[in-house]
C-alpha cells in the first residue's frame, strides 16, 4: 500500500495485495445510484417492511421509501434511550411491529422486519420474537431481515437480505422448463447471451422482476434451475437453491472473453445444448469495441466499482483494445478480479486506483483538464465529467452481449452530455423516483 | 402505540442536526458509526452536500472494535485525518452502539486535542432524538467554546438556529438579514448560514439574539448566561414580521428575552387552524394567519423542542398517532405534504414543505418560510 499519489489512490503497479487502502475515516460522495435494502426489499411483491431502529438510523431508510413513493409499504417502530436503559427493546419491538399491522388497512402476505445494531448488541432474542408474531398472524410470512452495518465484517445487510426474501418460497415439484433468477436488482437485457441460450433450450427465466402479485413471487419456487449472476447474490442464491433442493449455477457477469465462453460453456453442458462459434462472438465484440474506440479515440476514461462489478476486468478489457483508461475508483479488490488485478499489475502499472472514501477526496479536485469518458456515475462525480455511462452493478448486461451492450452505451455517453448534478445523487437507479 | 408510525416518515435525527449545524463553520465532523450516517445526512438532510465541500465523516466502526473498545483507532484515524485536512475544529458525534457501550468521548477529545492541537469537543447525540436536540447542542457548544468576550455594539444581532432542515433552502439567510436591516439590526453573525466561525465568535458584541428555530434555543441560552445577551423567538413572516422587529427594538432596550412566537397569539385550544412542526416556525406562522386571516391557530409540535417555545394552548405531540389524535377537530391543517396520509376527510391540508421531515420530496417545492403568503393559505 505505497501512496505515491497520495494517501487515496495507487497505480496498479505499485499494489502488492487485493487490499488497496487502510482503514480510516470515511467520506460519503453525493452519488447514490446504488440501492440500498429497502429498494432490495420492495422487489418482493405486495410486501410491507417494517424497520425498528432509533431515529437517526430510521432516516435513511425511511426517506428511501418516501422517494420511491412506497411510503404504504413502510412503517417504523422508534426505538428510545429509555428502551435501552430498561431493558424493553425487546418488548417495544413485539409491541410495534404488532401495532403497524393492526393498523395498515389490510394484512399483507409478507412482512419483512428489519431490527438493527442495537438488537444484536444487546442480545434480544428475535427468534421469541418471530415466533409470536407467527402466532398471532399466521396468515403472514415474517421475513428475517436485518440492519446492522455494524456487522459488516460478517454478512453484510444487503447480501443477508437476497437471502431471507426468497425464504418464503415453498418447497415445491420442480419445473424443468423454468429457471429462475435469484440475488439480481436488476433482470439479464432481453438480448443477454443469458436468456438467449436459455430460450434456444425451450427455457424460460423468470425472477422478481417478473412478478406483479405475492403469488406469482412464490411461484417462483417451481424453477428446476436456480441461477445467479451477482456476486453479493451468490450465497443466498445458493442457500435458497439447497434449501428447495434444487441445482444452483453461478455465472457472474464478466469482460473476461474466456470466463465468458466457460460460463456459457456450462450452461450449454448442464442443459444439453450445442455449443455456438464462440470466435464469432469474439470477433463481434471486437467489432463493437474497435466502433466505440474511433468514436472515443484517446479520451482519458475513468471507471468506478458502482458501475460494474468487475471494474478492473472491464479497465483490462478497454486496455487490450486500445482504450486509454487512466483511472478506476474502487476501495477494495473483490477477489474474483485477482487475476484482472495482476494483469494490470503487470500490463498497465501507470493505472491509477483511486478509493471512493478516504477523507482527502472531500476536498480533492473533482475536474479533469480533458473531456473525459467517465463509465460509472461515481467517476463522473470524480471527474466532473458530464459524459458518462450511468449503470449500476452491471445493470441487465451479461454474456459477450454485454460487453456489446457497454461498448454502445460507451459511444452514446461520449456523443451526448448527461445533467450529472441532477442524475448522480438520485438514489436507486431504476426505482421510481419522486425527486 | 406514539412510537410506530405507519406511514408517516419520521424526523432528521440528532447527528444529522448536529452536522447541519456545523456544517458551513470549517471544522471536521466526524461520526462515531459504523455506516449510514454520513449517507442518510448528505442524501437526505444537507441540501449543500453536493455544491459545498464540509469535512464530515463516519469512522466506520465495526463490530469487533465496538466489542473490544479499540478507542485508539478511532483517534489514530481523527488524528490523521486532522493533520491531513486541518480543519478550525473537530466535533464528535455518537451513535447508538458507542452509546450503548459508553464511549467515553470527553476522554477521546482530549486526546485528539492533545495530539492535533485543534479545538476538539464532543455533540452530546446519540442517534435517538431528533435533530433540534443534535443541532442545539451543537451551537451551544459552539457558543461555549468560540465566542469571545467583546464590547456590546448599538444595533447589532445575531441570527440563531438557521438551518436548511427548517429554512429548507440554502442561501434563505439571506432574508433573514434583510429583515434584520429593515428592522434596523446589523447582523453580526448567522448561525450557522452565511457566517465563517469567526463571525460566530464575535457573537458576544450583538445587543440582542433572534432566536429563528429551536435548534438555536440552547445556544442563546448560553449566550444569555455568558454575556447576558437577551433573546427574542421568532421567524419575521407576514403580518408577524412587524411585531418581531419590535420585540427585538424592546430586547435590545430593556435587556429582557421575548417569545412573540407563542405569546402573540391568542392561545385557544380550539383553534380551527393547526400547523405541525418546529414551534419557532409554526407558531410565528400562526400569528401572521391570526393577523392576516383573522383566524385563530395552534401549534403542534413533533419535535424534541423546549418547553418554552411552546404555548398554552400548543401541545407537544409524539408520533403519527399523536399528531393525528391532535388533528382531530381542525379545520384547516398546515403541515408537510407526507402527513396528508393521515389527515381526515373534510379537512383541509395546506402543504408547506419541511426538509427536516420530506427531505429531498419537498425540494421542488420548497420555498423561503419568511417570504410565505399568508394570504394565499386561506
Amino acid at each position: 500500500m505505497l501512496k505515491r499519489l497520495g494517501p487515496s489512490a495507487l497505480t496498479a503497479g505499485e499494489t502488492t495485495s487485493t487490499a488497496l487502502f487502510p482503514s480510516k475515516l470515511e467520506f460519503n460522495a453525493p452519488v447514490h445510484g446504488t440501492w440500498n435494502i429497502v429498494h432490495i426489499g420492495m422487489l418482493v411483491p405486495e410486501a410491507h417492511q417494517i424497520y425498528v431502529c432509533a431515529l437517526n438510523c430510521m432516516r435513511g431508510v425511511v426517506l428511501t421509501a418516501a422517494e420511491m413513493g412506497a411510503l404504504d409499504r413502510f412503517s417504523c417502530v422508534v426505538l428510545k434511550e429509555e428502551d435501552i436503559t430498561r431493558g424493553t427493546v425487546e418488548q417495544i419491538t413485539l409491541d410495534g411491529i404488532r401495532d403497524v399491522l393492526h393498523k395498515l388497512p389490510k394484512l399483507p402476505p409478507c412482512v419483512i422486519v428489519f431490527p438493527v445494531c442495537t438488537h444484536l448488541f444487546l442480545g434480544v432474542p428475535m427468534g421469541r420474537v418471530y415466533r409470536q408474531l407467527e402466532a398471532e398472524f399466521p396468515q403472514v410470512d415474517f421475513v428475517r431481515g436485518f440492519m446492522d452495518p455494524i456487522s459488516k465484517k460478517r454478512l453484510i445487510p444487503d447480501k443477508r437480505l437476497r437471502k431471507v426474501m426468497y425464504d418464503p418460497l415453498p418447497v415445491v415439484e420442480p419445473d424443468d422448463s423454468l429457471v429462475t433468477l435469484l440475488g439480481s436488482e436488476f433482470a439479464p437485457d432481453e438480448d443477454s447471451d443469458l436468456r438467449k441460450i436459455l430460450r434456444s433450450g425451450g427455457l424460460r427465466l423468470a425472477s422478481i422482476h417478473d412478478c406483479k402479485t405475492y403469488e406469482e413471487f412464490l411461484g417462483l419456487a417451481r424453477a428446476g434451475t436456480i441461477v445467479s449472476v451477482f456476486p453479493s447474490g451468490e450465497w443466498g442464491a445458493r442457500k435458497t437453491a439447497e434449501r428447495l433442493g434444487r441445482p444452483h449455477l453461478y455465472l457472474p457477469a464478466t469482460f473476461d472473453y474466456e470466463q465468458i465462453e466457460g460460463q456459457e460453456g456450462q450452461l450449454f453442458d448442464f442443459f444439453g445444448l450445442p455449443y455456438p462459434d464462440f470466435a464469432a462472438e469474439r470477433a463481434s465484440c471486437d467489432e463493437e469495441l474497435a466502433e466505440t474506440l474511433a468514436v472515443v479515440g484517446d479520451a482519458p476514461i475513468a471507471i468506478d466499482a458502482v458501475v460494474h462489478p468487475r471494474p478492473l476486468e472491464l479497465a483490462r478489457l478497454l486496455i487490450e483494445h486500445g482504450f486509454n483508461v487512466r483511472e478506476v475508483y474502487l476501495d477494495g479488490v473483490n477477489e474474483e478480479e485477482a487475476a484482472a488485478l495482476d494483469w494490470l499489475r503487470e500490463h498497465a502499472p501507470e493505472l491509477e486506483l483511486s478509493s471512493t472514501i478516504l477523507p482527502d477526496l472531500r476536498v480533492a479536485p473533482r475536474t479533469r483538464q480533458e473531456k473525459t469518458l467517465a463509465i460509472g456515475p461515481k467517476a463522473a462525480w470524480f471527474t466532473g465529467t458530464g459524459y458518462f455511462v450511468n449503470l449500476v452493478y452491471g445493470g441487465g448486461l451479461w454474456g459477450f452481449a454485454g460487453v456489446r451492450s457497454m461498448a454502445r452505451l460507451m459511444r452514446e455517453a461520449w456523443r451526448s452530455e448527461k445533467d450529472t448534478r441532477d442524475i448522480v445523487p438520485r438514489k436507486g437507479l431504476g426505482c421510481v423516483s419522486c425527486i | 402505540m406514539r412510537r410506530t408510525n405507519r406511514i408517516v416518515p419520521t424526523y432528521t435525527g440528532d447527528v444529522s442536526g448536529a452536522c447541519s449545524a456545523l456544517f458551513e463553520l470549517g471544522g471536521m465532523v466526524v461520526i462515531h458509526d459504523p455506516s449510514g450516517c454520513n449517507s442518510t445526512y448528505n442524501t437526505h438532510d444537507e441540501t449543500r452536500w453536493y455544491d459545498q465541500d464540509s469535512l464530515i465523516f463516519i469512522t466506520g466502526l465495526v463490530e469487533r472494535d465496538a466489542i473490544l473498545g479499540n478507542d485508539e483507532k478511532l483517534v489514530a484515524d481523527v488524528v490523521d485525518a486532522a493533520r491531513e485536512l486541518s480543519p478550525r475544529f473537530i466535533a464528535l458525534c455518537n451513535s447508538p452502539i458507542p452509546f450503548i457501550s459508553g464511549t467515553d468521548f470527553a476522554a477521546i477529545c482530549r486526546l485528539v486535542e492533545r495530539a492535533c492541537h485543534i479545538p476538539c469537543f464532543y455533540v452530546r447525540t446519540n442517534g435517538m432524538h431528533d435533530y433540534v436536540v443534535g443541532a442545539g447542542n451543537a451551537f451551544a457548544q459552539v457558543a461555549g467554546r468560540f465566542v469571545e468576550e467583546a464590547p456590546v455594539r448599538r444595533g447589532v444581532l445575531n441570527i440563531l438556529g438557521a438551518t436548511p432542515l427548517d429554512l429548507g433552502i440554502a442561501g434563505s439567510d439571506a432574508t433573514l438579514r434583510d429583515f434584520a436591516a429593515d428592522a434596523g439590526f446589523e447582523v453580526s453573525s448567522c448561525w450557522a448560514m452565511g457566517s465563517s466561525l469567526d463571525e460566530l465568535a464575535r457573537a458576544a458584541e450583538a445587543e440582542v439574539n433572534l432566536v429563528v428555530s429551536a435548534t438555536g434555543l440552547k445556544a442563546a441560552q448560553v449566550l444569555r448566561e455568558r454575556f447576558g445577551t437577551p433573546y427574542v423567538t421568532g421567524l419575521p413572516v407576514g403580518a408577524f414580521a412587524g411585531e418581531l422587529a419590535c420585540a427585538l427594538r424592546r430586547a435590545a432596550s430593556d435587556g429582557r428575552c421575548a417569545w412573540p412566537h407563542r405569546d402573540a397569539r391568542a392561545q385557544r385550544g380550539e383553534a380551527p387552524w393547526a400547523l405541525v412542526g418546529e414551534p419557532v416556525m409554526a407558531g410565528s406562522l400562526a400569528c401572521a394567519v391570526e393577523r392576516e386571516l383573522g383566524v385563530a391557530a395552534r401549534v403542534l409540535c413533533p419535535l424534541e423542542a423546549q418547553g418554552e417555545l411552546v404555548g398554552a394552548a400548543d401541545a407537544f405531540v409524539e408520533g403519527e398517532e399523536g399528531v393525528a389524535e391532535a388533528l382531530l377537530g381542525a379545520e384547516v391543517i398546515v403541515a408537510d405534504e407526507l402527513y396528508r396520509p393521515i389527515v381526515g376527510a373534510g379537512t383541509r391540508l395546506v402543504a408547506l414543505p419541511h426538509q427536516a421531515l420530506s427531505g429531498r420530496n419537498g425540494w421542488k417545492t420548497a420555498q423561503d418560510p419568511t417570504q410565505i403568503d399568508v394570504r394565499s393559505l386561506a
